[in-house]
C-alpha cells in the first residue's frame, strides 16, 4: 500500500508538471564550467581582474556596484589587486565628501575604503536617463538571480553542490541577445534576449567582440567577456566564497572524524547492555 | 523532576545543594533519568531541536550586534555582515540554514511521534507544548525572514499579514496593528524585529516545560507499551548521552554541507534584490518549511476559508489525542494505521511540492484532493480505524523481545536496540 501511494503521487505530479511544462514556453538557461564551482573551487584571479576591465569599461557606465569598497580588490580570495593597485583604481574615482568646516560638500579622490560610486544620484536620475528603466545594482546580482532547476534535478544539486545559477544565468543573458523570431513583436527600445523573462529587455546588447581589450592573450569575444564579467560578478556577491569552501572543508574533516570517534564510542559503551 | 538523591563530594557544592538542590535536580534529569532500553535513533532528534535552538540563539544575538532595523538600511546592513563583520557571512548563513535545520529536524520529530503514538495518554501535555513550540518556531521563521528586507521578505509579510484581514469585522483591525500602519512598512519591520528577538526565549521557556512534561511521564518508546520495572530501561548517562552525541554530529555534517556548500540554495534570489513595494515579484513564495501550508491556504477558493484550513491544519495536531482511538500507540502493531501514515507522509511532501508551484490549472485541483486527504487523515480515518483496526499482539515487555524471557541472560543473542 505504501509503495501504492508512492506510484500514484509521482504519477500526478509527474503528469502535472508536464502538462504545464508544455504550455509556458520554457526558458533553458545551460550550465556552465565555473572555477569557483564544487567543493574545491577557487575564483581565477586572472578572469576576475578581465571580469574587473568589463564592470568598469562597460557595466558601470550605466550600473552601480554600492556594496563592493575598492579595498576589497586586494582582500584575499579577490581578484588579487596589490595595495598599491587598489588606491590607484580608488584615486581615479572622484568622491563627493563632506560637510567640510565651511559646511560644504566637496570632491576629493578615492580612498580604498570609499565604495564604488554610483553613475547615478538617485534611481529616478537613472530612470530619466533610460526611459523609464532602472539598471539595478550589480553588488549582489549573481545571488539575485538564479535558475529554476524542477525536479528531480534540483535535489540531485544538493549533491552535486551546484549554486553557479546566478552567473549560468547572467553568462546566458549577456550572450542572449538576438533578433525576435516570426511573429514577436518589440517596442523601440527594447531588445529580444532569449535568457531574459519575457525576452524584451531594456539593455541594449552590451557587448561586442574586440570591444575590451584584454592584454593577456584570451580572445577578446563576447563569450569570453560574459563569462568573465559573470565570474567578477559572483566574487562581487559571494567575496568570501574561498574562505568558506576551504573552512567547509576543514570542518567536514573534523565532523566525520570526530562522528567516527562517536559511533565507536557509542557502540563499546553500549556493548555490554546486551 | 528529581530521579536521583546525587550528592555533591565537593563541600562547597554540598554547601549549594543544601540550599538549592541544582546538583541533584540536573543529576536526576541527565544522568541517572532512566530511558527505555529500546529507542532508536529516531528518538535522538529532541536533543538535536534542543541544540538548534541554542545554536540559533546564540548565532542570533551576534548577528543583532550588527544589524539594523530600518528600511532603509536592513539589506545593506545584512550585506555588510555578509563583507565585513569577521566571520559574519558564517554567521549568517548558519542562523539562514539553521532555521532550515531546526524545521527538518522538527518535522522528524512531530512524525516520529506520528509513527509511535507519542500523543497518547499519559503524554497528551507533552504533545501540546510541542505544538505550542511548533507554532511559536513558525511564527519566529516567519518574522526573522522579513529582516533582510529583500523582496521576498517584504512580499512574505505582505502576503502573510493580508491573511487576517479575512476575519470578518475585526480582520482588518488586526491587520494594522500588526503593520502599524496601513501598509507593511518601518513600523513592521521594528516589531517583527522586537518579536524575533522575544519569541526564542518564549520557546526556551515552552522547551522546559516540554521537557518537564516529558521527565514526568518518561519517554515513550518503539513498542508503545509502558516501562513495567528496572530491567526496562537504562540510565540516560552514558547510553543515551553517547547515543545522542553520534545522532547529533551526523545531524551537523547535514548542516555544514548546506552553511559551506550550498548555503543559498534553500533561499529565494529574489531575497538578495533589495524590498521595493511598487514590484510584485512573478511567483511569491514561503520558505520550504511552510510550503505545504500554503499549498492547503492556496487550495480553497475562498480566502476566509483558506485561511482557516491553513491554521486548522496546524491545530488540528494539538486534538491528536482525542482524535486517535486506538489504545495502542506504536505504528509498529497498527498494521492499517502504519500504512495510513506513510500516505500521510506522501500527502505532505506532495502538499509541499505543489506550495513551490503556481496556484493554477492541475496544481490547484491536485492541492485539493490532498488538502482533503489531510483533514480526512486526521478527523475521519484516526477516529474510526481505532475501533476496526486489530492490532497484533503486544509484548509483554520492553525488555523481553532484548533480554529475552529470562532476562538475566543479558548478552545472549540479542540485537542492538537501535535496529528495529
Amino acid at each position: 500500500m505504501r509503495k501504492t501511494a508512492l506510484l500514484i503521487a509521482a504519477a500526478a505530479l509527474f503528469g502535472s508538471v508536464v502538462s504545464t511544462q508544455a504550455t509556458e514556453g520554457h526558458i533553458v538557461i545551460q550550465r556552465q564550467p565555473w572555477s569557483f564551482a564544487g567543493p574545491f573551487g577557487t575564483f581565477d584571479r586572472a578572469q576576475l581582474q578581465r571580469g574587473y576591465r568589463i564592470y568598469k569599461d562597460v557595466c558601470s557606465a550605466c550600473h552601480a556596484m554600492k556594496l563592493v569598497s575598492f579595498r576589497n580588490l586586494a582582500q584575499p580570495g579577490g581578484p588579487g589587486f596589490s595595495e598599491a593597485q587598489a588606491k590607484t583604481v580608488a584615486a581615479d574615482y572622484k568622491i563627493t565628501d563632506g560637510p567640510n568646516d565651511k559646511g560644504e560638500m566637496f570632491e576629493r579622490p578615492g580612498r580604498v575604503s570609499d565604495h564604488f560610486p554610483s553613475p547615478d544620484p538617485n534611481e529616478q536620475a537613472a530612470r530619466a536617463r533610460f526611459n523609464g528603466a532602472y539598471p539595478p545594482d550589480l553588488s549582489v546580482i549573481a545571488k539575485a538571480r538564479g535558475v529554476e532547476a524542477g525536479l528531480p534535478r534540483g535535489l540531485i544539486d544538493i549533491i552535486t553542490q551546484y549554486q553557479e545559477g546566478g552567473p549560468d544565468y547572467l553568462y546566458a543573458l549577456l550572450t542572449g541577445y538576438g533578433k525576435p523570431p516570426a511573429g514577436e513583436t518589440i517596442g523601440d527600445t527594447q531588445h529580444w534576449n532569449r535568457a531574459f523573462p519575457g525576452h524584451r529587455i531594456s539593455m541594449p546588447p552590451p557587448l561586442s567582440d574586440g570591444q575590451v581589450e584584454y592584454t593577456d592573450g584570451t580572445p577578446a569575444t563576447v563569450d569570453q567577456y560574459a563569462r568573465d564579467v559573470a565570474a567578477f560578478l559572483m566574487w562581487a556577491a559571494e567575496p568570501h566564497l574561498e574562505a568558506r569552501k576551504r573552512i567547509g572543508f576543514q570542518v567536514m574533516i573534523f565532523l566525520i572524524i570526530f562522528a567516527g570517534l562517536a559511533y565507536y564510542t557509542k557502540k563499546k559503551v553500549w556493548a555490554d547492555l546486551h | 523532576m528529581s530521579h536521583s538523591d546525587f550528592q555533591p563530594k565537593n563541600p562547597a557544592l554540598q554547601w549549594i545543594e543544601r540550599r538549592l538542590p541544582i546538583f541533584s535536580m540536573a543529576h536526576g534529569s541527565f544522568v541517572s533519568y532512566p530511558v527505555p532500553r529500546n529507542l532508536n535513533y529516531w528518538w535522538t532528534f529532541g536533543g538535536i531541536l534542543a541544540f538548534m535552538l541554542v545554536v540559533q540563539i546564540v548565532t542570533g544575538i551576534v548577528l543583532v550586534m550588527h544589524y539594523t532595523p530600518t528600511t532603509a538600511e536592513a539589506f545593506d546592513s545584512v550585506e555588510k555582515i555578509m563583507r565585513d563583520v569577521n566571520f559574519g557571512w558564517l554567521l549568517r548563513y548558519i542562523h539562514a540554514n539553521g532555521a532550515s535545520m531546526f524545521f527538518l529536524a522538527v518535522y522528524i520529530h512531530i512524525f516520529r511521534g506520528l509513527y509511535y503514538g507519542s500523543y497518547k495518554e499519559p503524554r497528551e501535555v507533552l504533545w501540546i507544548l510541542g505544538v505550542i513550540i511548533f507554532v511559536l518556531m513558525m511564527a519566529t521563521a516567519f518574522m526573522g525572514y522579513v529582516l533582510p528586507w529583500g523582496q521576498m521578505s517584504f512580499w512574505a509579510a505582505t502576503v502573510i499579514t493580508n491573511l487576517f484581514s479575512a476575519i470578518p469585522g475585526v480582520g482588518k483591525a488586526i491587520t494594522q496593528l500588526l503593520w502599524g500602519g496601513y501598509s507593511v512598512d518601518q513600523p513592521t519591520l521594528q516589531r517583527f524585529f522586537a518579536l524575533h528577538y522575544l519569541l526564542p526565549f518564549m520557546i526556551a521557556g515552552v522547551v522546559g516545560l516540554h521537557i518537564w512534561a516529558l521527565h514526568h511521564v518518561g519517554q515513550g518508546n518503539p513498542a508503545g507499551i509502558d516501562v513495567k520495572s528496572d530491567r526496562d530501561t537504562i540510565p540516560f548517562t552514558p547510553y543515551a548521552t553517547v547515543k545522542d552525541n553520534f545522532a547529533l554530529i551526523c545531524f551537523m555534517i547535514l548542516f555544514a554541507w548546506f552553511v559551506f556548500y550550498i548555503p543559498n540554495y534553500l533561499g529565494h534570489p529574489d531575497n538578495y534584490i533589495p524590498a521595493n513595494p511598487l514590484q510584485t515579484p512573478p511567483h511569491i513564495v514561503p520558505e520550504w518549511y511552510f510550503l505545504p501550508f500554503y499549498a492547503i491556504l492556496r487550495a480553497i477558493p475562498n480566502k476566509l476559508m483558506g485561511v482557516l484550513a491553513l491554521f486548522a491544519a496546524i491545530l488540528v495536531l494539538a486534538f491528536l489525542p482525542w482524535l486517535d482511538t486506538s489504545k495502542v500507540r506504536s505504528a509498529r502493531f497498527r498494521p492499517l494505521y502504519k500504512q495510513f501514515f506513510w500516505v500521510l507522509v506522501v500527502v505532505c511532501i506532495g502538499l509541499g511540492y505543489l506550495g513551490a508551484k503556481p496556484a493554477e490549472g492541475a496544481y490547484v485541483i491536485i492541492a485539493r484532493i490532498l488538502t482533503a486527504y489531510y483533514f480526512l487523515h486526521f478527523l475521519v480515518i484516526l477516529p474510526v480505524l481505532g475501533y476496526f483496526e486489530t492490532p497484533k499482539p503486544l509484548p509483554k515487555s520492553i525488555s523481553e523481545p532484548v533480554l529475552g524471557k529470562n532476562g538475566a541472560a543479558a548478552g545472549i543473542g540479542a540485537r542492538a536496540p537501535e535496529k528495529n
